[in-house]
């Protein structure tokens, strides 16, 4: 790799060079990238043996009317045959992939509509999740990914929506009085803060609850209390009798009562917010570009937002087009989780074993569907480079190194990564590591691998 | 948080553990002799270990560093001594059981140590040209079948010992832990970039590390892994060459500090062989230690030296004619150090190596020249190094 254009269509756009990738992206960087942009990009095929949400729900569901023993054992074995499986390969095909590109975009949009397996009822199937509502979505429309992402089984359970019953339902009412608040507003809270609006959208607690309201009942089988012999299975349902009735006040517009019908409008409504275009666009360009998003980059890519009508292949390619997204080349941090695969590409060991790409994720802390809030993981640079969390990167890279085949050449590697945008001193602490291994950890600990 | 192991190693029982699983096929090699090969990684200043201390061309060049009897060197000829460290090899060098060779020289005329180790290693005469290891084909014209013949003690298989011949090793999953002189260059590394440069200082353990001269440079389990290799060796169905690493030689800066416990460890592995061998494996043995480079004969600004061509190799064992300083020693004025090993072929590490694989392992001398150094036809063998020659 030559050119510092090269570089940053590699690691900035996508997952590190593999061997190999030099030669696809020399002399067209854009449209190497370009070409990565499919309105339906194809399921990877390690990732298509898994099973669907679903059947891994429904098990659960059913042992959950077993009683909390067999609760217990059946997410248990969930989690062992269904998440952590999927997450391994799921991170292998992101080591091997050749739409790297692609694959960021798959992460990101996953890290905004953020579930994680702290909710153990849904854990299992998070990976699923990300196969279902994510994957397919992300060069279509913001609309459908966020209407997807909203009435799927695991972001219903993990922001408490599934037995969410407006104060007037016809469940409510039968419950009587003697519970407090059936109305939950997480998920309705989170799609306006995080999902779409934004913090300071300028909405208020009573555009939250108007939302709440419209989306109650949006809920999923199997879990109802109180209805022990009703129909088990783990896909979303529209509850008419926890829907609260009568028309729906957000955002200074009514929605009469419609059912089903007003949660889905009222997402429709936000998809096409001025302020979600503004978040989505910050949140993109702070990702792709600059921890402190340039503001003119923000405009430019929430119009093509706005104008597209939330069309996400247009908004990938205008980020690609970006000039900001072309200069200073290492002004990101990898995440922990874009080290690792960035290491394994990097070194060209892109078959590795499942334990393999799972060690150095639980050492970091950064396995996927792991985050710790409905928020995601962090994207400044001072989330990933703290002082324990930089000692724990060198210290994997450094024994990654030393673990490598002792005929790969430093110089291969360090062609094939940080070339264009070492700087002298990296280059001399690379010549002078007193063995080939340590050359190589070197390379991998160095600001410039470390940056994107 | 994290559980940093500076230096944790496989020892004991995970060793024995993992040597039991090596298998051994019953028929006998070529050769009863025994053969260790010692790497010292990063460069040892030959100067240091084995100091010309009664030059005054020495004292001249190394105002800080030289060492004179003051400094309890241990005198072996009137001109050349032992550092103090390594006092405990004095007894092998009366025994006639140790021999020096300074001023060796590899042919590698650059700085990278990757490409010298790897010269060194591939015996091809150039960086990078064989994918395997002289050692590993000079084992195959020992025993072209399944036995092991060949121990590696490393973290991995170096170089030297891989390809077609099968080998035993343990510590193939053990990987390196972070030392500080990895860490020092680490900090060197980020000196231009502050996120990461003051990350650093805070998560690095211990203060003053990136700033200041660095403390003793490890405590890998040499003298574990010395004495694995001799119980290994001394098995009638075991290997019968063995290579050991030892890491942290590349002295740029703080010598004399960071190399004295290197060269008590060098020096206390040698004799843990020897004491762990026995007598009688020992009188069959010889061990080898060298380095990919020597260092500069002056020293620098940091009380270290730079990569050069002082280099020492050793040899030790009851297969040695020891008791003697070999090869051509070109005196010490920087110009005729350079250019006088550079043309001397008979300090060449293949020619040392060529006399071990001939003389001590009984190889044939058309393989050797053929198969394990091809390309080296020009330096001959070095003769009289050991017994049986």
């Amino acid at each position: 790799m030559k050119d510092i254009a090269s570089f940053i269509a590699l690691n900035r756009f996508g997952l590190g060079a593999a061997p190999g990738d030099a030669a696809r992206v020399a002399g067209n960087p854009r449209g190497w990238l370009g070409a990565q942009i499919k309105r339906r990009p194809a399921l990877p095929r390690a990732l298509a043996r898994f099973r669907d949400s679903d059947s891994i729900l429904t098990e659960i569901h059913r042992a959950k009317r077993a009683g909390p023993e067999a609760l217990q054992a059946s997410t248990d074995a969930g989690f062992h045959r269904h998440f952590t499986p999927e997450v391994a390969a799921r991170t292998q095909v992101m080591i091997a992939s050749d739409t790297p590109f692609a694959e960021r975009m798959v992460m990101f949009w996953s890290n905004h509509f953020s579930v994680s397996n702290s909710d153990l009822l849904v854990g299992p199937a998070i990976p699923a999740y990300e196969r279902e509502a994510i994957r397919p979505h992300v060069f279509g429309t913001f609309a459908d990914m966020l209407k997807a992402v909203s009435s799927h089984p695991c972001m219903i359970g993990y922001l408490d929506n599934a037995g969410s019953m407006g104060p007037q339902s016809r469940a409510s009412r039968k419950r009587g009085q003697t519970q407090t608040a059936p109305l939950h507003e997480t998920l309705a809270r989170t799609i306006l803060e995080r999902h779409t609006l934004g913090p300071d959208g300028g909405y208020t607690q009573q555009d939250v609850t108007g939302l709440a309201k419209a989306l109650s009942g949006w809920s999923h089988g199997g879990l109802t209390p109180g209805e022990e012999d009703g129909p088990i299975h783990g896909r979303f349902e529209f509850r008419h009798d926890f829907h609260e009735p009568g028309p729906k006040h957000v955002l200074g517009r009514t929605y009469a009562e419609n059912g089903l019908h007003e949660g889905v409008a009222l997402l429709d409504t936000l998809a096409r917010h001025p302020a979600t275009a503004q978040t989505i666009a910050t949140k993109l360009v702070r990702h792709f570009v600059h921890d402190d998003p340039p503001a003119g980059a923000v405009a430019r890519i929430a119009k093509v937002f706005q104008a597209s009508g939330g069309d996400l292949a247009a908004v990938s390619a205008a980020l690609i087009n970006l000039d900001e997204a072309w200069e200073n080349p290492t002004a990101k941090v990898k995440s922990h989780y874009e080290l690792v695969l960035a290491t394994y590409r990097a070194t060209g060991q892109t078959r590795p074993g499942a334990q393999e790409v799972l060690e150095p994720l639980h050492l970091f802390g950064q396995l996927p569907f792991t985050a710790p809030s409905p928020a995601g993981w962090g994207d400044r640079s001072g989330d990933w480079i703290a002082p324990e969390a930089l000692m724990a990167r060198i210290e994997w890279l450094r024994g990654f190194a030393s673990g490598l085949p002792s005929t790969l050449y430093p110089e291969t590697v360090l062609r094939n990564s940080i070339n264009p945008v070492a700087q002298q001193a990296t280059r001399d602490w690379i010549t002078q590591a007193p063995s080939g291994d340590r050359a190589i950890a070197m390379i991998l600990a160095s600001p410039e691998f470390q940056r994107r | 948080m994290f559980d940093r192991r500076l230096f944790l190693k496989t020892t004991g029982a995970g060793m024995m553990t993992a040597l039991a699983a090596g298998r051994a096929a019953a028929a006998s090699p070529r050769t009863d002799s025994r053969l260790v090969m010692i790497l010292l990684r990063g460069g040892l200043d030959g100067l240091h270990a084995l100091p010309p201390y009664a030059d005054s061309e020495y004292q001249k060049m190394r105002p800080t560093l030289a060492l004179s009897m003051a400094d309890k060197v241990v005198d072996l000829d009137g001109y050349f001594g032992l550092h103090p460290a390594l006092e405990a090899l004095k007894p092998l060098y009366s025994a006639g059981e140790l021999l020096f060779m300074p001023a060796v020289a590899a042919r590698y005329r650059d700085q990278s140590h990757s490409e010298a180790q790897n010269m060194l290693e591939n015996g091809s005469g150039k960086p990078f040209g064989a994918e395997d290891g002289w050692l590993n084909r000079a084992i195959l014209g020992l025993n072209p079948g399944e036995r092991e013949l060949g121990l590696s003690l490393g973290p991995t298989v170096p170089l030297i010992l891989q390809g077609e011949a099968p080998i035993q090793s343990w510590g193939d999953d053990e990987r390196a832990a972070l030392d500080r002189d990895f860490l020092f260059q680490v900090g060197q590394m980020y000196r231009s970039d502050p996120l990461f440069m003051d990350a650093l200082q805070l998560g690095a353990p211990g203060s003053g590390l990136l700033t200041g001269p660095q403390a003793s440079p490890g405590t890998e389990d040499f003298i574990g892994s010395a004495k694995v290799a001799a119980q290994n060796l001394s098995r009638s169905d075991g290997a019968r060459i063995a290579v050991m690493e030892l890491q942290g030689w590349d002295t740029h800066f703080d010598q004399a500090r960071r190399l004295e416990p290197l060269l008590a460890q060098l020096a206390q592995g040698i004799t843990t062989l020897k004491d762990e061998l026995g007598p009688r494996v020992w009188r069959r043995t010889a061990v080898v230690v060298v380095s990919e480079f020597g260092r500069s004969p002056a020293e620098n600004d940091s009380q270290g030296t730079d990569h050069g061509d002082g280099g020492l190799a050793i040899m030790a064992g009851g297969a040695v004619r020891g008791g003697r300083i070999v090869g051509h020693w070109p005196g010490l004025t920087q110009t005729t150090l350079l250019n006088e090993t550079r043309s001397r072929s008979q300090n060449a590490y293949e020619s040392m190596f060529k006399a071990v694989l001939i003389d001590h392992l009984d190889l044939d001398r058309h393989f050797v020249e053929d198969k394990v150094f091809p390309n080296s036809g020009g330096v001959l063998p070095h003769k009289g190094l050991l017994h049986f020659s």
